[in-house]
């Protein structure tokens, strides 16, 4: 227990734990005491001047070490002759801070005084302005009136992109180093520094390319003036029009808490639609920062190529249809296929969604069938983390294990959360047949060849300090499928499982696997009853298939041709993809902005989302429309509510029991208090008011049997001596349907690639950044080749999503293109 | 004076040869300590010499390193040598004329706080000395008196030399410590202190040039003997970088308690062309300047003493002003400095220098008014107080003082 002490500030007495900062203190007591530089959630520094306050300390006499006495019998007070910066002062027994004292005022006041000094002022066609702390300090604080001479300012550049996303007004900077801070201590990545000295000291980037970090964006927020605003939101809106709908980001299986700001726009015909995405205060998920792929790639719902209309193939054509004829046709489809149906649907779309999918295959007797390459999800809900479960609260005392997964491309809050842990005493031991950037905090390194992840994780134990450091008191197990397919995940995730179990360090808060899934909902759908087939292409010849935001026809050659060979095929999704191209009838479906639902994220935390825009066209929610097709063939599921599906899913459900919309919207108290009333302390990002979300049960803590599955039985793939192994890896901005209608985001997605070791390389002949012909899964494609020493022999990394159609390691051939043209 | 403390090199012709060095005692103190002390008996006869920091804030030396965490290893001594206030130029003539001594010094300091590492900081324009001080760095290995088991005891020592790139702020300890750390230059937030968290987050003593180069004699001669030089405040001697209008500039090896017009007039040659001397800047571009009048030239200078002067002795940059200059043009002089010298790292300083040139150039122009003096009075003490370090807080000592004591000199308007 850490020790409390007692102090007053403004004459209010307040305790708070030893080592609290005054400015904290004063936090939490409901006093504000105006900050810049400060940021709760980074080591103070001093440096911007605005916390300054009287403190006075109670007079010890040596000899007795008692406090020394007034006439009164109060305790003698000692001021410091200066003023003092509340940010840097942790509070101590019987300290007296006076925050609104005339000389504390008159110094604060000398602060915004000096700060406006060289400020532009060019407040109306600031990003910032109504949501920036330096504006309402200065109504605060400020002298009113500036003696500095206007022509006398400081003229510097206004548009300097820092990198492609962000762009930096040097006028306006105040040089508090949140930016620079926030990328150093809290992303551990040094991108931004500062260049020149005193009054035209200006931030800078230092990396090449440059401002090269996934959390750029978050300086945005935290930038107390209007220096730093993204190229997505810069001149595109004033805050105070900004309408704020609470979400969650459904970019990867993390689920960060989201506000959506909307505003109807002229350049939109008048439709309300998305200005920018912020983040919202969740300190069990992703406190308050965001990655950049989730606060930039939102553009794909609002996307000209959506669809709008239900379509029907006719004469060999799709063309328009009415839902009632869609529906109608695709439900006769259906009903006659009976145990020949297949709904394929992806870890897209939210639980309410899946329920009713899951619903309508189990009336028919058909297969629910969940379109991923990951396995491992039964496991999960078997011995998965569950309630209590944070990784805020990770530490000292907490082993955590990351195999086959490079957070920092595939979920970069949970690298932040781990960084963090790490730096707060938790044991963390990467095993990655490549290094990947999250090694940097780890304890141990564990490397292994491709196909070895099952004999890696087995041996974990016996591995001298890391067995010692496996018998911590909790044990975290996070789990990819870097360089493995469903089959290698699959292994891999019982041999976590198993790990765990034998360890007994399941059914604890902070105890259990996750699964690191590509997609927001990956872990709701495997709860909700959908399993991954081995062998999908053999599974769909000859049914009656609904595919449900999937495009396998587009990701996989051998998948299209499966469909064609289907008996009937129903797309329902955002877009006309190559999937939908072939099917009999299309569906469009709403975007998750345009309606309500809930994800489960990989953490097993089931989370909120809310409407933020009006649905595009005729487009209707993924529950409602498998609800229409069900109601076609007399099966009765509810198409309205999606809150009443939850509660039917729930009831059904006992890892769900108990959870229902009104708990989900629970909030609770949180340390920092970020408010978007007072902007100065934790930035623009939003306050929770809608909802933290809630853990699912798991088997274990519901004490239920645990029956592991047996290891299957086969031989990994290895590199042979003609081919190289080629195995799949996750990259962040990927060609997925999610990320590719965001224009800002291009310059970020690489033109595909494949890495090759040096050794191959050179016995290829081959040099970096040459084209070759990859042959892979019978497919020839030309792609660009980067030798990478990271690589290991005989291995040829090739990314998902982007282009390229690996969807588990394979044996390829690569060989220069004739024209061997270089760029 | 006619023998030395400090500057030897006056008195012993190559005492910067290891040899000559050696012949006139040199090592035997950093011998003695290592084979005859404990490292806290080093600490604790320094403590009872009184010698106090000659970097400028004069504190006592032996009480700084006491402070040192010996719950937190290991520890590092840096040698202060980035000499950058402008009027002193002490420390450069101590590294090219008597090296070793300064060296010794270091080497004494390193034991006495249990350091096997030690830098020496030097500003960025002292390259040559840096290659002169490699040189004998060397020297001194290859003599048994740096590196391994010095004299068969166990206590290891390594010197290295580090160059700054230009910065007046690196002079500040905690802002010397990130550019060694290979960071910007800009100041850490006191408290902590580095002995407390210094180099690489490690207790670390930094001492000045000056104040090492006291360590042998100290040992030697005893605390007794240093405090017989000096004054009952201020003990031992001081080398007065005496600059300004004055006909015999140059550094000037004195007790302290000398007084400034025996420094000025008996070692200095008194004024150019025989003028009055107006204002003294005891302590360079960071003073508060003296009014000179015949109870300041009789003032002895002692940090007690010039503090009643309304000043500070600092690092006895002794510059002379004379009544062919202008106050105005001095302090714009110093407001320029600190304004190409201020970090930008708190607000104060930044913007306050920048406004305070601002000012003076328009009044230096003839565009100023009345109420720019005043302005220029009241931005510097809305300053004082209230910056990060003490570079924001120098930058006004001269133009407040500047300012109230010399306001006949802040005529408006009359330069066309």
């Amino acid at each position: 227990m850490t020790k409390s002490v007692t102090l007053t500030i403004d004459g209010q007495a307040i305790t708070v734990p030893e080592g609290t900062l005054v400015v904290d203190a004063a936090r939490m007591a409901g006093i504000d005491i105006p900050v810049f530089c400060y940021h709760p959630k980074m080591e103070p520094v001093g440096m911007c001047r605005m916390c300054l306050v009287e403190i006075g300390r109670p007079l010890i006499d040596r000899n007795t070490g008692q406090a020394i006495l007034d006439e009164k019998g109060d305790p003698k007070l000692q001021f410091m002759p200066k003023l003092e910066t509340a940010c840097t002062n942790p509070v101590s027994e019987g300290m007296v801070v006076l925050t609104s004292s005339e000389k504390a005022r008159a110094g604060q006041k000398s602060t915004i005084e000096f700060l406006l000094t060289s400020h532009p002022l060019d407040c109306p066609i600031c990003d910032k302005g109504g949501e920036c702390p330096l504006q309402n300090l200065t109504m605060a604080y400020g002298p009113g009136k500036g003696r500095f001479l206007y022509d006398e300012k400081m003229h510097l550049a206004k548009n300097v992109p820092l990198g492609p996303l962000i762009y930096l007004d040097q006028e306006r900077c105040i040089q508090c180093a949140r930016c620079v801070r926030f990328q150093d201590e809290i992303v551990g990545d040094a991108v931004l520094g500062f260049g020149e000295r005193g009054r035209a000291m200006q931030i800078i980037s230092l990396s090449e390319p440059p401002f090269d970090s996934v959390f750029s964006g978050n300086t945005t927020d935290i930038c107390p003036v209007g220096a730093l605003t993204t190229a997505d939101f810069r001149f595109g809106a004033r805050p105070w029009e900004l309408s704020a709908s609470a979400s969650i980001c459904a970019q990867c299986s993390v689920g960060c808490n989201i506000t959506f700001n909307t505003r109807r726009a002229a350049r939109a015909g008048g439709r309300v639609v998305i200005k920018r995405v912020m983040p919202r205060q969740n300190e069990e998920v992703n406190e308050i920062w965001i990655c950049d792929k989730g606060r930039f790639a939102y553009h794909y719902t609002e996307s000209r190529k959506r669809l709008t209309r239900p379509l029907m193939r006719k004469d060999g054509k799709l063309g328009r249809a009415s839902w009632e004829a869609a529906t109608r046709l695709a439900a006769e489809a259906f009903a006659q296929a009976k145990k020949n149906f297949v709904v394929l649907a992806s870890g897209r779309l939210s639980n309410e969604d899946l329920f009713n999918l899951k619903a309508l295959a189990d009336h028919l007797g058909g297969r629910a069938v969940l379109y991923s390459d990951m396995g491992g999800g039964d496991l999960t809900a078997l011995v998965g983390v569950g309630p209590g479960t944070d990784f805020g609260q990770m530490g000292r005392g907490t082993a955590i294990v990351v195999v086959a997964s490079d957070l920092y491309e595939e979920a970069p809050i949970w690298y932040l959360r781990l960084k963090q842990a790490a730096e707060r005493g938790a044991t963390l031991i990467v095993a990655n047949p490549r290094p990947t950037r999250l090694e940097r905090f780890a304890s141990f390194v564990v490397r292994y060849a491709y196909g070895d992840e099952v004999k890696t994780i087995q041996s974990l134990t016996k591995k001298g300090k890391i067995g010692d450091a496996l018998q911590a008191r909790n044990l975290v197990v996070l789990f990819g499928s870097e360089g493995l397919g469903l089959e290698g995940s699959t292994a891999l995730a019982t041999a976590c499982a198993r790990l765990l179990h034998e360890s007994g360090h399941v059914g604890r808060p902070n105890n259990g696997l996750i699964g690191v899934w590509p997609r927001v909902n990956d872990q709701g759908a495997w709860e909700l009853g959908f399993r991954p087939a081995e062998n999908l292409a053999a599974l769909l010849r000859g049914k009656a298939v609904y595919v449900v935001a999937a495009d396998p026809a587009g990701d996989d050659p051998r998948l299209a041709k499966a469909l064609q060979a289907a008996r009937f095929v129903a797309v329902q999704d955002l877009f006309a993809t190559e999937t939908a191209k072939l099917a009999n009838v299309v569906f469009p479906a709403q975007a998750y902005t345009e309606r309500e639902g809930t994800f489960v994220s990989g953490e097993r935390r089931v989370q909120r989302f809310y409407a933020a825009v009006p649905p595009l066209g005729e487009s209707r929610p993924d529950f409602a429309i498998a609800s229409q097709v069900g109601k076609q063939m007399g099966i009765i599921l509810e198409g309205t509510s999606a809150p009443v599906v939850f509660e039917i899913l729930s009831a059904d459900h006992p890892s769900f029991a108990g959870l229902t919309y009104a708990a989900l919207a629970e909030v609770r108290p949180q340390w920092p208090i970020v408010d978007r009333r007072d902007l100065y302390y934790g930035g623009t990002t939003y306050e929770n008011t809608q909802g933290m979300g809630k853990h699912l049960s798991n088997a274990a803590q519901r004490g239920e049997a645990l029956h592991l599955p047996r290891f299957p039985r086969r031989a990994a793939r290895r590199p042979t001596a003609r081919g190289l192994l080629a195995v799949p890896v996750t990259k962040l901005y990927d060609r997925g349907v999610t990320v590719s209608s965001a224009e800002l985001l291009k310059p970020k997605i690489s033109e595909t690639f494949v890495a090759l070791p040096p050794s191959a390389a050179e016995r290829l002949g081959i040099e970096d950044g040459a084209r070759v012909k990859l042959r892979l899964n019978g497919v020839s494609r030309a792609v660009r080749v980067k030798v990478d020493e990271a690589v290991a022999s005989g291995v040829v990394l090739v990314p998902r999503s982007m282009g390229l159609s690996i969807r588990r390691p394979v044996v390829a051939r690569v060989r220069m293109a004739e024209s061997a043209a270089r760029s | 004076m006619g023998q030395h403390v400090l500057l030897r090199h006056r008195d012993i012709p190559d005492i910067h040869r290891l040899d000559v060095y050696r012949r006139h005692g040199g090592f035997e103190a950093l011998e003695q300590a290592v084979t005859r002390m404990k490292p806290h008996e080093v600490t604790e006869v320094v403590k009872a010499s009184g010698l106090r920091g000659r970097g400028g804030a004069a504190f006592p030396t032996g009480l700084k390193w006491s402070f040192v965490d010996n719950k937190n290893w290991p520890h590092y001594v840096v040698a202060n040598a980035d000499e950058s206030e402008p009027g002193t130029f002490k420390d450069r003539e101590i590294m090219e004329g008597n090296p070793f001594q300064f060296l010794e010094g270091m080497a004494i300091a390193a034991y006495a706080v249990g350091a096997n590492l030690a830098y020496i900081y030097l500003r960025g324009e002292f390259w040559q000395i840096a290659h002169f001080l490699d040189q004998k760095i060397a020297e001194m290995e290859a003599a048994g008196f740096l590196g391994h088991r010095l004299f068969g005891r166990d206590f290891s020592l390594q010197i290295h030399t580090h160059l700054g790139a230009g910065a007046y702020i690196c002079g500040e300890e905690t802002a010397m410590l990130e550019s060694l750390e290979g960071k910007r230059g800009q100041p850490r937030i006191r408290p902590p202190f580095p002995a407390v968290k210094g180099l690489y987050g490690k207790p670390t003593v930094v001492n000045n040039v000056e104040t090492l180069t006291n360590l042998p004699p100290i040992l030697q001669n005893g605390a007794d003997w240093y405090r017989s030089l000096g004054t009952a405040d201020s003990a031992g001697v001081k080398i007065f970088s005496l600059s300004g209008r004055v006909r015999k500039p140059g550094n000037y090896e004195l007790p302290f308690g000398t007084t400034f017009r025996q420094l000025i007039y008996e070692h200095g040659g008194g004024i150019l062309e025989g003028r009055p001397p107006r204002a003294i800047l005891p302590a360079g571009a960071s003073s508060s300047l003296i009014r000179v009048d015949d109870k300041a030239l009789d003032t002895p200078m002692d940090y007690a003493s010039v503090r009643t002067l309304g000043s500070d002795l600092g690092s006895a940059s002794v510059i002379v002003v004379d009544d062919t200059v202008s106050i105005e043009w001095v302090i714009r002089k110093t407001i320029h400095f600190f304004k190409h010298e201020s970090c930008g790292k708190c607000t104060p300083c930044r913007e306050g220098t920048y406004w305070m040139f601002n000012i003076i150039e328009r009044m230096e122009h003839g565009r100023g008014t009345a109420e720019d003096v005043n302005l220029l009075l009241h931005v510097a003490r809305q300053m004082q107080g209230k910056c990060l370090c003490p570079l924001g807080e120098f930058s006004t000592m001269a133009v407040v003082t500047g300012i109230e004591r010399f306001s006949q000199d802040f005529q408006v308007g009359e330069k066309a």
